[in-house]
């Protein structure tokens, strides 16, 4: 069952002028930071947005949520369609939907204890009595092993590790029984030896029907973990398709890149890195036809003239693999 | 290959507000001959960070330490300010953790080399200048670029800059803290081929600090593990992953996510690493690894030499403290 | 499963409770301590003034400019009171009017910091240039004028200073909103559905708190000295006795040219101090609330050298 639907998704932000800027009529500039992006995710899947920084799956997140709005586009959320909805409409749907931030650090007030945290989103939702709350709150405090929660309820977040504290942030965020779990790079600032354990923790809701969409930048992670990959270039969709497809497979040369350059835990592995040149250019100033020409090894003299689509291509072994080259 | 730099037996201990004391390297030694690059892999709180700045003199006041640091033979820990002053920069340089939003927001990069020349009596006014532009260009950086500002270049480009930063005076050790975490896999691929070139090219010995295993296989030669403020196992990274004789390491590799490990079991170590403001009894690593045994518990391991340059501290390969 | 809780690099506590760092700030720096005590022992002589004063406020117990003496340590003033009774009773009104104007000037800074850094937006550029306004005003002029205007009453300057006062604490308050306003958890909250009053009561406020107690306690040092100067300048209230008004009756009544210092030096000093005093703890607090100013510096060759510890020599 498709939980979320996000159809041709434009988000774009001014960049401020300033007085000088205005007054010399400097011409307005937007970053466009998503650029028409479609991706749906399905209950128990877990769907990986994967890029580098500036490609816009942060801000697609944000979108997907609600919490910044789009300039055109549909996000459907179950059917019905979010797009338009304003605060108050939200309010009830904002249950269904949660988010899961990157830094275990920031993301809980330091001085609220552990019980207070994970009981908060109950009391903003005016959910169940205090007894009732608090079972729901030992509940979410074992589904995310911390066990016994006795010993983790009074703590202060600064007496946990960064691991024990994305996972009272992920318990906080399944207290409300949400059906849809946004994860914005779940373990990049924890620690090698913990992140598999909260990874797992996320693999085994999907397997209880909880649908995910993975922000990261880490492709390793993505393979393991995800049904799906997207991979996102400066606010597009440039490649997507079953996990395991994308990696081996790769159809879109930018995907090919970011594959051959990871670097293996085994040093006998080296694979022929290929480094593209420079960084992407900045979201203002997209390039013509196919966004990646610039830094593309393989561009033909159509590629800055034609901005392509993203179709199966002739070599993708899945129905569900598609490619946005000319060349794939 | 000469030893330029040997760290021999380094402790060092940190004040704490409530008037303990953090043991936060353990009698950590290490060495880095001409072009070789060495990784100190560990997970955060492990140490290596501390050894970096121990091993340049950087260390803040309530810190206390112990040791020897040999610069040519020379003891720059115990020989004062005085001894590592001038060796500082020209002989040994690092690029600390964060350098790319540590640069000075105010001056261009170009004006920051030139300090870093001037200062060390290197270069003044227009040699200095020429200078700088001919280390932007050594790392890749467009030598119009050095009257940009800061904040005008993308986080590769700085940190290319502090790379130029730390090279303005030839050093012939590198010590790089973290120098690829906050940046993109494509952009961290770049600054891994720049310092594999300049290893290759001038010979420069790398002191490579990092959590990111992958990294060190790829760039190291050989790689030191730190746990709980002392080397569990070292030796050539390709024994560390193919033959590793300290549970951590082994399991430390495992937990690494991997395209080609894509099927194997995910690990993930249970526990946390152990205070280091208390007396450590027994194996630091025991209360969480999968093969202890009894002489774990109250026996410190200590690093003993296994075979070619393969060094580890666990009982696993012979009891002996 | 993970059920060890602590680890090396888990960040040193930040602080439990609001009142924590108060106290312990006060508690660990000398400088914070001294004051407090400088301010607690002030403050409750002139809270028991009434029962514990010497003398009686209006009893001539000597000549006019009376020398000091055993009896009369201060000496005595030119109606012939003694001077510590003087003190006492006159830094009651200081201290009332100080308070006072401090909590007038912190309730509507507050409100305006947090609203303004809160809301950001039109709303901030709108309260931020009220605020620039006010800033602007000279503050004795203004004090004179309104004093002129609707006469010299103990209320009337409590407000005319704690209207002039708020701006500092606006600014400084709405810094502080805009940097917790981006924090994660914040996000976390709005992303929550929570309404805006939550989030500042519950996730604002108490990270602003100590900063708002830093800050109140240095605006009562300025609004002791602004009463004292007002005072002094004869715009005071008439029918009660401060700190200032003791120096203006001293002065007018020509004790310097009667060679008699003790009538104006202490009053004078003990204003000095109680603004000493409040500066000490009120620098003191905002010190340990900045979090970059603990950090300690990397300082070329500033740790100690210890003994070799030798744990067997390196056997590689």
């Amino acid at each position: 069952m498709t939980l979320l639907a996000v159809e041709d998704l434009v988000v774009r932000y001014p960049v401020p002028r300033g007085l000088v800027g205005t007054l010399a009529r400097r011409p307005r500039l937007d970053v466009h930071a998503v650029d028409g992006v479609t991706l749906d995710v399905g209950s128990g899947e877990l769907v990986a947005l994967v890029g580098e920084s500036g490609c816009g799956k942060t801000t697609t997140a944000q979108t997907v949520l609600r919490l910044v709005d789009p300039v055109s586009g549909t996000v459907r959320f179950q059917g019905s369609d979010i797009t338009q909805l304003g605060p108050s409409a939200l309010r009830p749907l904002r249950r269904r939907m949660q988010i899961v931030y990157q830094d275990p650090y920031e993301s809980l007030d330091p001085r609220l204890r552990v019980r207070a945290a994970v009981e908060e989103p109950l009391v903003i939702h005016r959910l169940g009595s205090r007894a009732e709350r608090a079972e729901r709150v030992r509940d979410a405090l074992a589904r995310v092993e911390l066990s016994p929660p006795e010993l983790f309820l009074d703590r202060y977040p600064h007496e946990l590790s960064g691991g024990q504290r994305q996972r009272v942030a992920i318990a906080a965020a399944l207290v409300l029984e949400p059906e849809l779990l946004v994860a914005d790079e779940p373990v990049s600032m924890l620690d090698v030896s913990v992140r598999a354990g909260i990874l797992q923790l996320l693999d085994s809701l999907r397997a209880g029907g909880l649908g995910i969409l993975m922000i990261t930048h880490d492709l390793s992670t993505a393979a393991r973990f995800a049904d799906r990959i997207c991979v996102m270039y400066l606010g597009r969709i440039v490649e997507e398709g079953p996990a395991s497809e994308v990696v081996e497979n790769p159809q879109h040369p930018y995907t090919r890149a970011l594959l051959s350059v990871v670097p293996s835990r085994d040093p006998r592995r080296r694979r022929r890195p290929q480094i593209l040149r420079g960084e992407a250019p900045d979201a203002t100033r997209i390039p013509s036809g196919c966004r990646f020409h610039p830094r593309c090894p393989i561009a033909i003299e159509i590629c800055p003239q034609v901005d392509p689509q993203l179709e199966r291509p002739a070599a993708a072994r899945s129905p569900e693999h598609r490619a946005a080259c000319v060349r794939a | 290959m000469s030893t330029l730099l040997q760290v021999e037996d380094l402790h060092v201990w940190f004040e704490l507000p409530d008037g303990g004391e953090l043991h936060a390297v353990q009698g950590l030694s290490l060495g880095v001959g001409t072009g070789e690059r060495v990784g100190l892999v560990g997970e955060s709180g492990c140490g290596k960070t501390t050894t970096a700045l121990a091993i340049m003199g950087l260390l803040p006041p309530t810190a206390s330490a112990s040791g020897r640091v040999l610069l040519d033979g020379k003891d720059v820990l115990a020989g004062g300010e005085a001894t590592i002053r001038p060796r500082r920069w020209v002989d040994v340089a690092i690029v600390f953790q964060g350098a790319m939003n540590a640069l000075n927001p105010v001056r261009t990069v170009g004006s920051q080399i030139v300090e870093a020349l001037e200062l060390h009596g290197r270069a003044r006014g227009g040699a200095a200048r020429a200078r700088a532009a001919q280390l932007l260009e050594s790392v890749g950086i467009p030598a119009a670029r050095a009257k940009r500002y800061p904040h005008e270049l993308s986080g590769g480009m700085r940190q290319r800059a502090a790379i130029a930063m730390a090279l303005s005076c030839n050093p012939r050790v590198l010590i790089a803290d973290e120098p690829t975490t906050a940046l993109d896999v494509m952009v961290q691929a770049q600054i891994l081929e720049l310092l594999d070139a300049l290893c290759r090219d001038f010979g420069l010995a790398l002191i490579l600090v990092t959590h990111d295993l992958p990294v060190v296989a790829q760039l190291c030669d050989a790689a030191a593990v730190m746990y709980a403020g002392e080397i569990v196992e070292r030796g050539p990274v390709d024994a560390l992953y193919h033959d590793p004789r300290h549970p951590y390491t082994r399991l430390l590799f495992a937990a690494t996510a991997d395209l080609d490990g894509r099927d194997a079991p995910v690990v993930s170590i249970p526990g946390a690493p152990p205070r280091l403001d208390r007396e450590l009894v027994g194996c630091p690593f025991s209360p969480r690894c999968d093969r202890r045994f009894d002489p774990c518990g109250t026996l410190r391991p200590a690093l003993r030499a296994l075979d070619d340059g393969h060094a580890a501290a666990c009982h696993l390969n012979g009891v002996g403290g | 499963m993970s059920v060890v809780l602590y680890e090396p690099g888990v960040e040193e506590a930040p602080v439990r409770s609001r009142r924590g760092l108060v106290w312990e700030t006060i508690r660990r720096r000398p400088s914070a301590t001294v004051g407090a005590v400088l301010l607690l022992v002030i403050a409750l002589a002139a809270v028991l003034a009434p029962w514990i004063a010497p003398y009686g406020l209006h009893d001539q117990v000597g000549p006019v400019f009376g020398r000091p003496s055993r009896s009369h340590p201060l000496g005595l003033d030119d109606g012939g009171i003694d001077m510590v009774t003087l003190l006492m009773w006159g830094a009651r009104i200081s201290l009332v009017v100080g308070f006072a104007a401090t909590a007038v000037s912190i309730l509507i800074g507050g409100v305006v910091g947090i609203v303004s850094g809160y809301f950001g937006g039109w709303v901030d550029t709108l309260l931020m240039r009220i605020t620039d306004y006010f800033l602007v005003i000279p503050d004795v002029p203004l004090m004179i004028v309104v004093a002129a205007i609707w006469g010299p009453s103990l209320f009337h300057i409590v407000i005319v200073i704690g209207i002039l006062l708020w701006t500092g604490t606006a600014r400084v308050i709405r810094a502080q909103v805009k940097s917790v306003r981006e924090r994660v958890y914040v996000k976390r909250a709005r992303a929550l559905g929570a309404g805006h009053a939550r989030i500042v009561l519950r996730h604002v406020l108490p990270q602003v708190a100590p900063l708002l107690i830093a800050n109140t306690v240095l605006t009562v040092a300025v609004a002791v000295f602004d009463e004292t100067a007002l005072s002094f300048l004869g715009l005071g209230d008439p029918s009660r006795i401060s700190l200032g008004k003791v120096i203006e009756n001293a002065f007018q009544r020509a004790a310097i040219s009667s060679g008699a210092w003790w009538a104006i030096v202490p009053p004078g000093a003990l204003v000095a101090i109680v603004i000493l005093a409040c500066s000490l703890v009120g620098q003191a607090l905002e010190d340990a609330l900045n979090p970059r100013l603990r950090v300690a510096h990397l300082g070329a060759r500033t740790f100690r050298l210890r003994p070799l510890v030798g744990r067997g020599a390196e056997s590689v």
